[in-house]
């Protein structure tokens, strides 16, 4: 539980600074500091037990089908690093205190470095690799919002992004790795995993797995080719890069190749791909850092050095270099975290960062002055502190191990490194501290508080005390990581700060020499420098990104484009290749079915459709000409209907074709009437290929289903539809009983299309720049001159009773012969159009006081409540039933329930076809800006000499 | 008879037309029956979860046996659905609450009929049932999508109901095609009739269906039928898109449904029919989202792309059609609903923040609220970049460990990686650029008529708690969606619950 508790505790703790800000600064501080402090006397009082050799575990199930566990361990590896991320991170803590302006947000900068410390704590003490992964991703992204914390300035955010780029792209390749190990070992928790190193190793993925965790490893750990993120992530507050760039989010890269380096190492792949890497990263970063004049930049790159150092240890695989690597993130940690806050004060106090504009700052600030010598001293590897006797710890293994066959090429290559790393660690001492005081500093600088010297002063003490002492300060710690990460026993070593007279020690004699005359020519080995070529990887970084972002634009946009006519020709292609790649793997034979002979009258119409269909395409720019081609077939299929004996299609067709056309007519009113030609010849081209070939396909499809015989429901209707459903026409038993539900919804698809149409045209009407354009309307054709000729008028009210009775007839017959609720709505809604279009819509509307959207809103409500009114009766939804009556002198009447129904669908119908239509006269009526006529026709035949007022020519 | 199951179509069936008519009179009352609506049927969903534990249960509409008449059936899968539905429009309404229900007419009524249309579609046994409810829920989304109207607007509605009133024809197309050689609507009943039809009607049966698998992938958005999704989803109403989340769901519902039930291990001929064309459209999909993401220029266009992402990751993992890769596909299907509907809000109200600038990703001054726009942004976008600790990264992992065993591995996980990357770029850019970036920008914007409503707060927070639960319960989620999974890849339960309710085969 404990375990678990010093994870939580910096998450819990992050949900304080920001709310404690209200408090103060110091609240702010102090109960960010408790929760870390908190956490770290844990971790304190697990220490002895693992010292002895225990490793602690707890764990408790996430997603135990993927192999994620929330479980935590605790081995000398663990306590190293949660020590150090605890330890420093209390320190940058206190620092931060004083660091901070007052502009600065304190509260979200401790809730992020929080945050980043709980996922550091998760990497080090998981014992489960997907929970690492997990942790590890969240160290990326608080370490994003930690760098990123200046956002004002260009610098910080950049410089957050890439890290978040690079580390994350690690990630991904991380994720990979650990998930191929975790197939190989077959288990996710680390415990179970590190002890099948020969299973893994013998592993044909073993290289993959490899290569992929090495690149999470080494994006995080900067090493190079993917050190380039780091030192611009410089641009964090001095605090930020202390804690990430000394203790944590570098190191969690070198923790995972400690942490699986039982399992990993020993192998030539292990030791070509990790200890090169490291070995050419220690050198190059070194030989940058010399020549970098922000004091942060130097840190950074002596930062990067010192990863490939540990790296290159790791990298050896042999127990001894592994206890070298421990001992040196200690040493490192130490030294490297003071050394950033002394940067940090130095910056604080002068105003500048670099070091061209510092210098002779001793006499001035001597406390930082002592410290950053001291600090840097170790960095270089002067005797008698902590960094020397890892650096000798690390150039005696280099100096046994042969790289290739060559004995020497691997001991050059560190010693020159640790030449350069000299030269620079003096630069940091000697161009700051030393030299003439000058007068011309930003700011005027002097020592700085108690609170942001201390941290790095106590850093500093151990500098000292473990270069001392190694043994009794370290040895304990070292001992046990080091036999975390060997996996095994100890190898026979003694820290101490004499070895004898070891080519080690005459290597590190050489780099100090080496570094100090480095450091005597500075000006020379400078302007050589400065004439050689500097990439800039923030540049490259930055066009890398762009053109990543500029190619996804052009793919993207460029094939997005808003245009319909792409849009449905890609989907009509796919439909195409689909079904033609179908049809090819798939096997069909020729239909068995006779064929029958064509009659002319089949073949007329046969000809009129295609016909048609042609013809509405030639003239699809005339909207009218389309219309009515459109008609056509309409009529067409309507007349295919009644010839293949299907009365009730060809009623409903009818109906539907009557009213639709006369919609669109009224829609088509206030468009343009011709559509502007868009497509070129190549479109042309392309979209008649496309037709073309969907065209023939489907034709080819409907021949083949056609002619075979194939048995369907129909018969089990046919038979039921009397006995079971109360009605002899077996369409209509379909529609309101067998399939009664499609109905319901096809009847709740209608009525919403009309509520469409209504809210569409209803923000026309009603202000916006389409009421506008409306009102601005100029009508294009010649008007007629009697808007509601005599005859029309006198006919359509004759019709009227007429119509209406049969639609009545139509709706009550329409359970046993052709007819029903939707046909009979379509009829009357047809004669009610007639009076509409007769004597215009308004005066139609004075008469005929109907709410349409009641009509739409109580015929869905009925249908449905019909379906529920079976629930009364023990059934299913839409049951139906039939009620015998005997009433006198009309006899016995059967009331279907389904006559409820369909009584709802008549309601839906007429109401939606009349919405539409009046939404739709009302704007012909806005565009036009006629008052409505007062008379039913444009003269009154009782009167012959009024003439209606609102009328003009 | 359990009446219980068809509720999730009958209340908002009723509840539409009712609103239809109160609507008009007031609007609080329009507002708390559609509110209590959408509540009730979270209970009812999670009543139906409850009860598809013992297996697929059903309903025979009009009281006609299977396949003769129309069967709803309701199974882990569906139920699972319905939940997720009704919670998201619960949800999603109470953030049209705040405002956008007003700004055009009959919102509630449409919002009823939508989700009638939704549910059908998960209830429903029958094909061309199904397709009536497809019909109910692209007219619905099209009224709710052009709802508030603008030029933009209806530009792009336009071209959402053409292109999938074209993929309603091509539904029926399919439907006559397997039709003539099955001669049923019933996907329980085709399933035993898939592996008899003779090699002499194969092709007829298979264009069908495979044209069908194009319908599906019209409403899943899948590459290269996606090509509504962005403008629609772009220009819709904030509360809509969010509500959208669902409605590719569907798609990816459907193809689930039909190619294991119909078209899996039992099919013969036609065994997993729909693989080969599925998985490689998926993955193209999955990568031309996160591409989209990397290249979109305002932040409604970051987050439809990353809807086709995440609808790409999720047939990717569906098209593994393995009981384990199904289980992890719904999983990460929870996940993205919450997450894009949560991004879409988000979107809106930084729109309607930023004044003129609307979510163009450009520099522009602070805008109000803007840290805490930016913090749940900040978790929005981890979630839908699929990074951890969230759900979305815990999807992708169990995809990724089930694609392993099949022969797709090297594929999906580079599919799948790859392309996170991209994500990450992307929504690094846009958070930068509208949080970060702002704060060096001299002045500060104040928009008009930014709502002082907390109900969008509330939206988003929910959302956003959803997806922490998620990821928190993830245990418990994902042994139910193991066990959904079980079930659908045994299809003999399916059919016995339909066509042999009284035992027998």
């Amino acid at each position: 539980m404990s375990l678990a508790l010093i994870v939580m505790l910096p998450f819990i703790g992050a949900l304080f600074p920001a709310l404690l800000l209200r408090a103060g600064r110091n609240a702010c501080a102090t109960a960010t500091f408790t929760f870390s402090l908190a956490a770290f006397i844990l971790l304190i009082f697990q220490a002895p037990a693992v010292l002895q050799g225990e490793t602690l575990h707890a764990s408790w199930q996430w997603l135990p089908k993927l192999g994620l566990a929330v479980s935590f361990m605790l081995d000398g590896l663990g306590l190293l690093f949660a020590g150090l991320i605890l330890g420093i991170g209390l320190l940058v803590i206190f620092y931060a205190r004083f660091y901070l302006s007052k502009q600065d947000n304190m509260g979200s900068f401790y809730t992020y470095l929080l945050l980043f410390q709980g996922a550091m704590l998760g990497i080090v003490l998981s014992d489960n690799i997907l929970l690492i992964l997990v942790f590890w991703e969240l160290t990326s992204l608080s370490s994003f919002l930690l760098i990123g914390y200046w956002k004002h300035l260009p610098a910080g955010r950049q410089g957050a992004r890439m890290a978040l780029t690079v580390t994350g792209a690690g990630g991904l390749s991380l994720i990979a790795g650990l998930m191929l190990l975790g197939h190989i070992v077959g288990s996710y928790d680390l415990s179970v995993m590190l002890q099948h190193r020969e299973l893994i190793q013998s592993s044909p993925l073993y290289l993959p797995a490899l290569l992929l965790i090495l690149g999470g490893c080494f994006t995080k750990s900067a090493q190079f080719p993917f050190h380039f993120w780091l030192p611009h992530a410089m641009a964090a507050p001095t605090p930020v890069s202390a804690y990430l760039h000394s203790a944590t989010m570098v190191k969690a890269g070198i923790f995972l190749l400690a942490r699986l380096w039982p399992v990993l190492s020993g192998t030539p792949e292990w030791f070509y791909l990790v200890a090169t890497t490291g070995l050419i990263t220690m050198l190059v970063a070194a030989w940058i850092a010399l020549f970098k004049d922000d004091l942060k930049g130097l840190l950074a790159f002596s930062t990067v050095s010192h990863l490939g150092l540990i790296t290159l240890l790791l990298g050896l695989g042999s127990p001894m270099a592994a206890v070298a690597a421990v001992f040196h993130i200690i040493n490192h940690a130490t030294f490297k975290a003071a050394l950033f806050m002394n940067a940090g004060i130095v910056d604080h106090e002068t105003g500048t960062r670099d070091i061209k504009q510092l210098g002779g700052l001793w006499h001035l600030m001597p406390i930082t002055a002592t410290l950053a010598m001291v600090a840097a001293a170790s960095m270089a590897g002067v005797p008698l502190l902590n960094g020397f006797l890892s650096k000798e710890m690390m150039l005696e293994q280099v100096a046994h191990t042969a790289w290739l066959d060559q004995p020497w090429l691997m001991a050059i290559i560190a010693t020159l490194a640790a030449l350069c790393s000299v030269a620079y660690s003096f630069r940091y001492i000697v161009h700051v501290f030393f030299g003439p005081q000058r007068h011309d500093y930003p700011d005027h600088p002097h020592d700085p508080p108690l609170g942001m010297w201390l941290p790095p002063a106590i850093l500093v003490c151990l500098v000292i005390l473990i270069g001392l002492f190694p043994q009794t300060f370290a040895g304990a710690l070292v001992a046990s990581s080091a036999k975390a990460v060997i996996g095994g026993a100890l190898p026979e070593y003694h820290l101490a700060i004499w070895h004898g007279v070891t080519p080690a020690l005459w290597m590190s004699v050489i780099a100090l020499i080496g570094g100090l005359s480095l450091l005597a020519g500075y000006r020379k080995v400078r302007s050589a420098w400065e004439a050689g070529p500097h990439p800039d990887a923030k540049a490259m970084f930055q066009v890398w990104i762009k053109g990543l972002v500029q190619l996804a634009q052009v793919a993207s946009h460029g094939l997005h484009n808003g245009s319909l006519q792409r849009y449905l020709a890609w989907m009509v292609g796919a439909a195409v290749v689909v079904g033609y790649g179908a049809f090819m793997n798939s096997s069909l034979s020729a239909g068995s079915r006779e064929l029958l002979p064509a009659h002319p009258t089949a073949i007329a119409a046969w000809l009129l459709l295609i016909l048609g269909c042609l013809l509405t395409v030639w003239l699809h720019h005339q909207r009218l000409l389309a219309l009515i081609m459109v008609g056509v077939i309409g009529m067409v299929v309507c007349v295919g209907f009644v010839y293949l004996s299907a009365p009730d299609l060809a009623l409903t067709q009818i109906s539907v074709e009557v009213v639709t056309v006369i919609l669109m007519l009224l829609a088509l009113n206030v468009l343009p009437k011709t559509t502007p030609k868009e497509s070129g010849f190549g479109r042309k081209g392309r979209d008649i290929l496309l037709a073309t070939s969907a065209g023939v396909g489907i034709a080819t499809l409907v021949w083949a289903f056609l002619t075979r015989d194939f048995t369907t429901l129909s018969d089990y209707y046919l038979a039921e539809s009397l006995p079971g459903g109360g009605g002899t026409n077996v369409v209509n038993v379909i529609l309101v009983d067998f399939r009664g539900f499609d109905t319901y919804g096809e009847i709740t698809v209608l009525g919403i299309a009309a509520l469409l149409i209504f809210a569409l045209l209803d923000g026309a009407l009603h202000g916006g720049s389409a009421a506008k354009r409306l009102a601005q309307w100029l009508p294009d054709q010649a008007r007629a001159a009697d808007r509601h000729p005599l005859m029309l008028v006198v006919a359509a009210r004759v019709m009227l009773p007429l119509a209406l009775l049969v639609g009545v007839f139509i709706f009550l017959r329409g359970h046993n012969v052709p007819g029903g609720g939707f046909i009979a709505g379509l009829v009357v809604s047809v004669a009610l159009i007639m009076q509409y279009m007769a004597s215009g819509f308004g005066w139609a509307a004075q008469k005929i006081r109907l709410d349409y959207h009641a009509m739409i809103g109580s015929g869905v409500l009925l249908a449905g409540l019909t379906g529920i009114g079976s629930w009364l009766f023990g059934y299913p939804f839409l049951t139906s039933s039939v009620l015998h009556l005997d009433l006198p002198a009309l006899g016995e009447i059967h009331i279907a329930s389904a006559m409820f129904f369909d009584a709802g669908v008549f309601s839906v119908v007429v109401g939606a076809t009349m919405l539409a239509l009046s939404q739709l006269s009302q704007i012909g009526r806005r565009a036009e800006a006629l008052p409505v006529n007062q008379a039913a026709m444009d003269c009154d035949p009782s009167h012959p000499l009024q003439k209606d007022p609102s009328w003009k020519p | 008879m359990n009446h219980w199951l068809i509720m999730p179509i009958v209340l908002p069936a009723v509840l539409g037309p009712l609103l239809i008519m109160l609507g008009c009179i007031d609007h609080v009352l329009a507002r708390i029956l559609s509110l209590a609506g959408c509540v009730a049927l979270i209970a009812i969903s999670v009543g139906l979860l409850q009860q598809a534990d013992s297996g697929p249960q059903t309903y025979a509409l009009s009281a006609w046996v299977a396949p003769f008449g129309i069967l709803l059936v309701l199974d882990r899968l569906s139920a699972v659905m319905l939940v997720l539905t009704a919670v998201l429009a619960t949800v999603v309404l109470l953030y049209a609450m705040a405002g956008w229900d007003r700004r055009g007419r009959h919102f509630h009524a449409l919002y009823q009929f939508q989700l009638m249309g939704i549910n059908g579609a998960f209830l429903t046994g029958d094909f061309f049932n199904l397709f009536v409810f497809f019909e109910i829920l692209l007219i619905a989304s099209y009224g709710l999508m052009v709802h508030g109207g603008g030029a933009d607007r209806l530009r792009a509605g336009v071209q959402y109901v053409i292109v999938n009133l074209v993929g309603s024809t091509l539904f029926l197309i399919a439907v006559g095609l397997i039709y003539s050689v099955t001669g049923t609507l019933n996907m329980a009943d085709l399933a035993l009739k898939v592996p008899q039809v003779s090699s002499d009607d194969l092709a007829l049966l298979q264009v069908g269906a495979l044209l069908l698998l194009l319908v599906f992938g019209v409403k899943a958005a899948l590459v290269p039928v996606h090509f509504w999704l962005p403008d629609t989803y772009a220009q819709a109403p904030a509360p809509t898109a969010a509500l959208f989340a669902i409605l590719t769901k569907v798609g990816a519902y459907c193809i689930l449904r039909l190619y294991v039930l119909a078209f899996g291990a039992q099919a013969g001929a036609s065994a997993w029919l729909a693989q080969e064309w599925l998985l490689p459209a998926a993955m193209v999909s999955l990568t031309l989202g996160l591409v989209g993401v990397l290249a979109a220029k305002r932040l409604g266009q970051l987050a439809s792309f990353s809807v086709i992402g995440s609808m790409g990751t999720v047939l990717t993992a569906i098209a593994l059609f393995t009981p384990t890769a199904t289980a992890a596909a719904l999983y990460y299907m929870l996940h993205s609903t919450l997450a894009a509907a949560a991004l879409f809000l988000l979107t809106d109200l930084v729109r309607e923040r930023r004044g003129h600038h609307s979510d163009a990703l450009t520099v522009a001054p602070v805008f109000a609220h803007r840290s805490l726009l930016a913090a749940a942004f900040f978790v929005a976008a981890i979630a839908m970049a699929g990074l951890p600790p969230l759900s979305g990264f815990l999807g992708k992992l169990l995809i990724l460990q089930s694609a392993w065993p099949t022969p797709y591995a090297f594929d999906v996980y580079l599919a799948v990686l790859a392309t996170a990357l991209l994500g990450i770029i992307g929504f690094v850019r846009a958070g930068s650029t509208l949080f970060w970036k702002s704060t060096a920008q001299q002045g500060r914007i104040e928009a008009e008529g930014v709502s002082h409503s907390v109900l969008p707060w509330v939206a988003v927070g929910l959302l956003l708690s959803g997806i922490v639960a998620l990821t928190v319960g993830a245990g418990g989620v994902h042994d139910y969606l193991s066990q959904t999974a079980q079930q659908l890849y045994q299809p003999q339960l399916y059919i016995n619950a339909v066509l042999f309710p009284q035992g027998g085969q």
